[in-house]
């Protein structure tokens, strides 16, 4: 069948440990293969250029009903914002901060992405999030559903039934297709159902008797309890605030003692994510200050912790979390319109649109912090490239991102817009630090770390024969690096090539095919639980407003899926 | 042997209620029993194998009759009215699932059409009031649940949504409202005493068409400044009562219907009233929620807005983008200003529902009607394409009117030959590329600027 | 006068409609901004849509006349039945558009800069998240004049629209800069969400003025039929106005809505009604 040769390219595979030597990747059918394998392939010439696997997005908001609000309620984020159809393209894309699912598909594979983990699923609207996995094309999802706020997961928690609970996320996990644990502000959503919050970990929940330190610490036995791919992933308490960095430590030092037990390489235990906007120092929004150093000195010194950026881009964009509280909060400090969905038993979730502004001292401060989180991150394994999109900024600004991080220039090129230069440099380390990221730091931080991170680095991040031939080229030579960091900036937007499961999908640019996309969800074998069994349909009986079979997922609703399989049943 | 079918979704309401018991004939033709829905929602299912059924499309002839032709023939027709006509609009979608929007969206886009739903002439001024002020809403389980305060404006669900008072309002124990109708409050402001005000603990009489000077008023209150002693007919006294009722609170939902989003002012009314529940959220829990009639008519908004970032009156004409202004965009007023050239009426009944200028507008071009029955637009229609009944005999997802996806079941077959909306858009679309295909290959080089037609 | 020295250095464009299209004309490439620089020839080249269908503007109208130098050496002058004309002058940035007739929706939409003179009327979303600049209407206007674009809160920011007749509901709403002279009635919602900027009525206007407002002015000559219990009267003011000073009663309000604080006082809207 189908075999492709990408020639003479620097290749860049952290999971192989290949740092830029010029080689050749084989593809047949698909896959990966060493390339004396190969009989007649197709050849892409990608010499003078960087390879490296497909991009891997650990947390972002793509697709599902708080998206979608986002999207609904925001026209104005589509006049005269949308690029007009490219005629490659079999649909329009439209939108900036919340592109559409087309959109969205189609800006991921330009920029060489081919996973995207959507950040938080609200298990409830599962069949909501398939229908857009569904329509948004090339890049493959896995979804997260949230636990962190789950009357289940409280009420087995809070007498400290692990088994039971791991049976209830077993059984969550396939009635929604879903891929992982997802934290979102523990406690705090549901306390947020009586207009609360649980803004620290001891804070008890209300009627639950449980605090967010035990429902964090619980999930994480859960997780390892059914040895899932990937790790607890939590969204932590207190976001956003000034003085918050001593929250997040706190919830950090929830992980000490655990220790990953899986069969997927999976090396941590929590995945915290978007840490820019729990770093930071200060009492007040007029004394605001970077605690990125604390914060990514205890992340270094400990090995079970993996952690992406959350980085803000400066940009008008829409906020949306699962963490209701934080978002009414926000409309009160910006006074725009604001969207919420409470949903039963489950979560919540909050949309505000917000405008990071280089006029306004907080927000360059944000942008300092997630800049240094990376830059004084001493293992790129585990610090991954987010935008929380689109809460920090949308996906589309990662080029950008990854070009703060190369280049010192271009940090301070975007610095003499700050109109609080002097205040953001008293307040943060960033202008002290001269590092710059290598290419090599940029994979791991993009494809090889966060694939290990989600235990799929046996499919997805790298490129040694067996792996899913998803390739990207950029027109980028480690060689001869641009002095423009612009031109940095241009590469990663538009690669020169993207091989998706071995069909070339993006070649200058542009898309050039659509190949099927999957959906990655985790089936997990457990004993069977009489009281969980009871349980759900107690709660389903009383409680919710649908019926329980009416609750999982048709099998019809479920597109082009790939399933992990694990086996906790014993 | 007759079979039941079980937690079965009622294609009627918005309440959506999803534990229908339906039991059907032996030969699975027939529906014989229908357990569990209101009256409404009871008939719905009679009658869908009750009468005589359309089973082929049917294309208007010279002398005014109807004759039936295959189903290739009816795809060709459209397809060529929609890639003739300069500006169709397709509209509807009240009452299909979301599988059959998504294809007809395809369609719209390809076609360069307008798209738009039923909405557009009942709840798109909620969608305006959330363009502009957001939407502080939940699920219905959490009203159930939580809600001890539940305020009904200008909604009459005892007609209505006969289930909705039942399954999440009023009446229900939930988990933090174990008592039911005895731990919860009911306000209920409209200006005709309704069957929903019977059920009221405080009915207040609004004048007609003055919902947003109270609400104007009751912010005030809640902000604690002064009014006048009478607003839209309320006393000052009883409007402090209630907003001191609606701060004290734990958890309240205001649940408004058409009432309020289709007298005076339509959008405004329901942006003030988010205001008003934006402003409560720094006392206590409030929620607001549209309610919304069909029951997947919450599903176009929710299709389209992924698909393209607009919930409703979506102009495709330009093929490229997308652009959407209510007003302009909207088919009552694209039609009334006959700006259309081509209609495509799907699962809903245009020909009863649309002012009567409009209608003469729109039937001086090519109308098309998909729906399972006999209608006043399938009889004033050019064609008329049969399909199944969403909900009874083709399966598929809606979304309840609190956007909450319910994955519907099929319960019997479709009369023989009669295919789904789905299926005749994705045949529309498909016979739309070949049409583009043909003409690419008859005139390339007059083919190649986007949306000119050649020849003309 | 320096004002007359400017037109006459400029070069005027004629169109006439003298192929109406069958449903709608949208004619955003008719601006100032698009003919500056063009010869008739090219000009008659520049797109303009009928639904799906693109066509040149010279399929439509005869143009005479070649464009200035700059937009703002451009005069464009409309003849015929524009009444099913939509965007002309949409996003201009300076020059001048006279329209001779009617026209329909979206006149001056999205303006920066340079004139616009209707002498008819204009239908809905004239002068729509205006920027600047000037939008004169002899006739009357339907709704949303002055308007934000659905959703957006950054609404009208600088510029004068003047319309001479009535307009529909719906006026200025999130009006955050600029000024609004009606001088006839207005229908429900004037201000509706203002965060600033100046809205005169110098007719009746029939209620829910500035309902939702946290700043701004309006002043409504004739009588408000239902005015919003929001609004508190604190005095009366002497003020002038268009050119003429008058007594006003003064209110403040939406009491409803939030207000920021500056220097220690609360800010309300003004709504002033002539006494
Ligand atoms: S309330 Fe509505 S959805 Fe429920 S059975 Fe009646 S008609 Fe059907
Ligand atoms: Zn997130």
């Amino acid at each position: 069948m189908s075999e492709l040769l990408i020639k003479n390219g620097f290749v860049f595979d952290p999971l192989q440990g290949i740092k830029g030597d010029r080689m050749d990747i084989g593809i047949k059918d698909g896959k990966i293969v060493e390339t004396s394998a190969l009989e007649n392939p197709k050849t892409i010439d990608a010499a003078g250029m960087t390879v490296m696997a497909g991009g891997v997005d650990i947390h972002s908001h793509v697709v599902g009903p708080k998206v979608n609000i986002g999207r609904l309620f925001r026209p104005e984020d589509k006049l005269f914002k949308s690029p007009h159809k490219s005629p490659t393209c079999s649909r329009m894309e439209m939108g900036s901060s919340v592109p559409s699912t087309f959109k969205t598909g189609y800006d991921y594979a330009r920029m060489g992405y081919v996973f995207v983990n959507e950040a938080a699923m609200p298990p409830l609207h599962s069949p909501h999030v398939h229908e857009e996995i569904r329509d948004t094309p090339i890049i493959d999802n896995a979804a997260m559903p949230v636990f962190g706020n789950n009357w289940f997961t409280l009420e087995y928690l809070k007498n400290n039934e692990i088994e039971n609970n791991a049976a209830y996320t077993a059984w969550l996990l396939r009635a929604t297709r879903g891929f992982g644990i997802k934290v979102v502000n523990p406690g705090g959503s549901e306390a947020w159902g009586w207009g609360l919050n649980c803004v620290h970990i001891h804070d008890p929940v209300p009627y639950f008797d449980i605090t967010p330190a035990r429902i964090i610490k619980g999930l994480i036995e859960t997780n390892e309890h059914l040895g899932l791919p990937h790790s607890m992933h939590l969204h932590c308490n207190n976001l956003g605030n000034p003085g918050n960095y001593t929250d997040t430590l706190e919830s950090l030092r929830l992980a000490e003692g655990y220790t990953p037990k899986n069969n997927f390489g999976r090396e941590q235990v929590m995945h915290v994510t978007h840490l820019q906007f729990h770093a930071y120092g200060g009492d007040s929004w007029g004394n605001v200050e970077s605690r990125s150093k604390d914060i990514m000195d205890y992340v270094n010194a400990h090995d079970n912790i993996t952690v992406d950026m959350g980085q803000v881009t400066l940009d008008e964009t829409t906020t949306m979390t699962a963490d209701g509280p934080f978002e009414h909060h926000l409309r009160a400090l910006n006074n725009l319109k604001w969207a919420n969905v409470d949903v039963e038993l489950e979560t919540a979730a909050g949309v505000v649109p917000y405008i990071y502004s280089p006029k306004v001292k907080v927000c360059t401060i944000q942008w300092a912090v997630g800049l240094e989180l990376a830059l004084f991150s001493k293992d790129l394994m585990r610090t991954f490239v987010t935008t929380d999109h689109p809460n920090a900024g949308p996906f589309t600004r990662y080029p950008q991102v990854i070009t703060w991080l190369m280049s010192r220039a271009a940090r301070d090129e975007t610095m003499k817009t700050f109109k609080w230069l002097d205040r953001t440099i008293e307040s943060t380390s960033i202008d002290s630090i001269d590092r710059e990221l290598t290419l090599y730091e940029i994979a791991q931080m993009t494809r090889a770390g966060p694939a290990k991170a989600l235990g799929i680095s046996n499919i997805y991040g790298g490129l040694a024969p067996g792996m899913d031939a998803d390739v990207a080229v950029y027109p980028l030579n480690p060689e001869d690096m641009p002095s423009d960091p612009a031109a940095i900036e241009k590469a990663f937007a538009r690669c020169a090539w993207l091989v998706k499961d071995g069909v070339v999908t993006v070649k200058d640019g542009e898309i050039v095919a659509e190949p099927a996309k999957r959906t990655i969800w985790v089936d997990v074998k457990v004993p069977d639980n009489a009281q969980v069994q009871r349980d759900i349909y107690e709660h389903f009986l009383r409680h919710y407003s649908v019926k329980l079979d009416n609750y999982s997922l048709f099998e019809e609703h479920l597109h082009n899926p790939r399933v992990i399989e694990v086996n906790a049943a014993q | 042997m007759s079979k039941k079918v079980e937690n079965v979704g009622c294609p009627y309401c918005g309440v959506c209620c999803d534990d229908l018991v339906v039991t059907v004939s032996d030969d699975g033709k027939k529906i014989l029993e229908v357990e569990n829905a209101c009256a409404i929602g009871n008939q719905i299912f009679h009658h869908a194998t009750g009468g005589e059924r359309v089973r082929l499309p049917r294309l208007r002839q010279p002398d005014g009759t109807y004759k039936d032709i295959s189903y290739d023939e009816a795809i060709d027709y459209a397809a060529n009215v929609l890639y003739k006509a300069k500006k169709p609009l397709i509209y509807g979608f009240g009452s299909t699932n979301c599988e059959g929007m998504a294809a007809a969206a395809k369609v719209a886009e390809k076609a360069g059409a307008v798209l738009d739903n039923c909405a557009s002439i009942c709840h798109g001024s909620s969608f305006l009031a959330m363009f502009d002020n957001g939407y502080p809403s939940c699920t219905l389980g959490e009203t159930k649940n939580r809600a001890d305060v539940i305020v009904y404006w200008g909604a009459n669900p005892a007609h209505a949504h006969p289930r909705h008072m039942s399954r999440y309002s009023i009446f229900p124990r939930g988990f933090f409202t174990g008592k039911g109708h005895k731990s919860r409050k009911i306000i209920v402001v409209d200006p005709r005493h309704t069957d929903t005000a019977q059920v009221a603990d405080i009915y207040l009489q609004v004048q007609q068409g003055h919902d947003y000077e109270l609400f104007d008023a009751f912010r005030a209150v809640v902000r604690g400044h002064e009014i006048p002693d009478v607003v839209a007919g309320i006393r000052r006294e009883q409007i402090v009562e209630v907003a001191d009722i609606l701060k004290k609170a734990r958890f309240g939902t205001i649940f408004y219907g058409m009432g309020l989003c289709h007298s005076d002012g339509r959008n405004h009314n329901v942006d003030i009233a988010i205001s008003l529940t934006r402003d409560l959220n720094d006392f206590t829990k409030w929620t607001i929620m549209a309610m919304r009639g069909h029951y997947n008519i919450t599903g176009p908004g929710a299709v389209w807005s992924w698909q393209y970032g607009y919930p409703y009156c979506l102009d495709l004409t330009k093929r490229d983008i997308a652009h959407m202004n209510p007003g302009e965009t909207s088919s009552i007023d694209l039609a009334m200003r006959d700006e259309v050239d081509a209609f495509i009426n799907i699962g809903t009944d245009a020909g009863a529902h649309f002012p009567i200028d409009a209608v003469k507008h729109l039937r001086k071009h090519p109308w098309i009607t998909i729906d399972p029955n006999i209608c006043m637009a399938s009889e004033i229609s050019d064609l008329h394409i049969p399909v199944g009944i969403v909900g009874v005999e083709v399966p598929g997802i809606v979304y309840r009117m609190d956007n909450v996806p319910i994955q519907y079941r099929k319960v019997i077959d479709p009369p023989e030959g009669v295919i789904s909306d789905e299926e005749v858009f994705e045949r529309i679309h498909k016979r739309l590329c070949e049409l583009e295909a043909e003409e690419v290959a008859k005139e390339p080089v007059k083919a190649a600027p986007e949306g000119v037609r050649v020849g003309e | 006068m320096q004002h007359n020295e400017v037109i006459r250095s400029m070069k005027t464009v004629t169109l006439t409609l003298t192929n109406p299209s069958e449903l709608l004309l949208e004619g955003q490439s008719i601006t100032p901004d698009n003919f500056a620089g063009k010869k008739a020839a090219e000009i008659a080249t520049l797109d303009v849509w009928e639904g799906k269908q693109k066509g040149p503007l010279g399929k439509y109208f005869t143009v005479a006349g070649d464009g200035g130098a700059t937009a703002a050496d451009t005069r464009i002058i409309l003849r015929g039945d524009c009444t099913r004309v939509k965007r002309i002058g949409q996003q201009m940035t300076a020059g001048e558009i006279i329209i001779e007739g009617n026209a329909d929706m979206y006149i001056g939409g999205w303006m920066k800069g340079g004139k616009i003179h209707v002498k008819g009327n204009v239908d809905s979303f004239c002068g729509i998240g205006m920027e600047g600049g000037e939008l004169i209407v002899d006739g009357n206007a339907k709704h949303h004049v002055g308007a934000s674009p659905r959703g957006e809160w950054r609404g009208m920011k600088g510029g004068l629209i003047r319309v001479a007749g009535s307009v529909g509901n719906d006026t200025a709403t999130f009006i955050n800069g600029g000024t609004i002279i009606i001088g006839g009635d207005a229908d429900i919602h004037v201000s509706t969400h203002g965060e600033g900027g100046t809205v005169v009525i110098k007719g009746d206007a029939r209620g829910r003025v500035g309902g939702q407002m946290v700043k701004g002015d309006i002043y409504v000559y004739g009588t408000i039929e239902n005015p919003l219990p929001g609004f508190k009267m604190v005095g009366e003011v002497e003020q002038e106005v268009d050119g003429e000073t008058a007594l006003f009663a003064h209110y403040i309000g939406d009491l409803g809505e939030r207000h920021p604080i500056s220097r220690g006082k609360t800010v309300y809207a003004n709504l002033y009604t002539r006494i």
